[in-house]
């Protein structure tokens, strides 16, 4: 699986999502995702890829493809 | 010579009667029952009574446990209250519940963990009782935030709730009794969860309370990552000293900040919702005074029975944390 499978897979679990309803400009507005579910969802992802994403960073995650591109970044 | 460690021989919870749901925050800051509720779990909690104080609430509680364990105020050796709101900056609330009880026999201090304050005093009280130095502790977590809440701050001020819970704790026999405890504290994260002012820092003046840094002051998205990490290491750490695993356990008691905290780690550790007892929706964050209350309220059910295996992990201001194991 290449980083965004993974980061899909790992929303689609955490959220409760059907994984097919998710693309890279998916929003967490959409997928009715608050504050504290992205808080939860860094948390997985910080264990599954094994990096620490600060507090300014979560505040600007917007949709899928922002967390795509930033773990790529430090990867 | 060393004793056998403590067990918790009676408990008692108090709770202020007035009740503030979701709907009366609706009218006094910009928030929603709907907001509230989807974030933090909390439906009502409980306010404290003008005129009364943290000991008034305490003594109730206290007596209860007393009662419970059958032992007397002046048969006390050692109170310890966990809390940060006392009933005055000095002395600490222990010595006013002390003279309140008429338990002059007793030495008397406050733990100030913050929410983890009643851990940390089970586990100093258990000490005290293996060392084999006191053989009647009365260990009291109790809280009434809404006296330091800032209620025009729709970020805080909805989370907390006021209460009292008391144990008496007593040498225990056979295989009752506390099997670990684990305490820690970061305090890189002093600033996470604090009052700015009334300290040496800034010590009170007439500027400090009309900028208002009076109030409790939180970064909630850091509490919570914290809280979620910390929870489950600690459990490990307990479980691992005891040899003891997740499956063993009857009952776990978590400091009940939010209900979404309470549940991501819940489900983290695959535990059915009825070994998790859950009060925050009833009566908010009561800090110290959340897993006394919890502990009264499922021995009172029916629930916890003699020979069960509880922990209980909390965390808070400091930043710390504590957990126990113990055999009911």
């Amino acid at each position: 699986m290449n980083i965004e499978e993974r980061v899909k897979a790992i929303i689609s679990e955490q959220l409760e999502v059907p994984l097919d309803s998710l693309t890279a400009e998916t929003t967490f507005e959409e997928i009715d995702a608050d504050s504290l579910d992205i808080v939860e969802l860094v948390m997985a992802l910080e264990e599954e890829f094994d990096l620490e994403i600060s507090d300014q960073e979560i505040e600007n995650i917007k949709t899928i493809g922002d967390i795509v591109n930033y773990i790529e970044s430090r990867i | 010579m060393g004793h056998n460690g403590a067990a918790i021989t009676g408990c008692g919870a108090a709770l202020p009667e007035r009740r503030l749901t979701n709907r009366d925050l609706e009218k006094m800051v910009d928030t929603s029952d709907r907001w509230i509720l989807e974030r933090t779990g909390i439906r009502e909690r409980r306010l404290l009574e003008e005129g009364l104080s943290t000991v008034d609430l305490s003594e109730r509680a206290a007596r209860d446990a007393l009662d419970g364990a059958g032992i007397k105020p002046h048969e006390l050796e050692l109170i310890l209250v966990a809390t940060v709101t006392p009933d005055y900056p000095l002395p600490a609330a222990a010595c006013c519940l002390q003279a309140r009880l008429g338990a002059f026999r007793a030495a008397a201090m406050d733990v100030a963990a913050g929410c983890s304050g009643f851990i940390y005093a089970l586990a100093v009280a258990d000490q005290f009782i293996r060392s084999g130095a006191y053989r009647n502790v009365l260990v009291v977590g109790v809280e009434i935030p809404s006296r330091i809440v800032d209620w025009s701050d729709r970020s805080t001020c909805v989370l907390f709730g006021d209460g009292a819970g008391a144990v008496v704790m007593q040498p225990a026999d056979g295989e009752r009794g506390l099997v670990a405890f684990e305490l820690g504290a970061d305090g890189r994260g002093r600033e996470h969860l604090y009052i700015p002012a009334g300290g040496t820092v800034l010590p009170t003046s007439a500027e400090t309370v009309q900028r208002q840094l009076h109030y409790v002051k939180m970064n909630g998205t850091e509490i919570f990552r914290f809280a979620v990490r910390i929870v489950q290491e600690t459990l490990e750490r307990l479980l691992e000293k005891s040899h003891l695993d997740y499956g063993d356990l009857d009952h776990l008691f978590l400091h009940q900040a939010n209900l979404r905290i309470i549940e991501s780690i819940r489900k983290k550790l695959r535990l059915p919702r009825e070994k998790v007892p859950v009060h925050v929706d009833r009566y908010g964050n009561m800090s110290a005074a959340a897993i006394p209350v919890a502990l009264f309220e499922e021995k009172a059910a029916g629930r916890l029975k003699e020979g069960d295996l509880l922990a209980a992990v909390a965390f808070g201001a400091g930043l710390t944390w504590g957990g126990i194991l113990m055999r009911w």
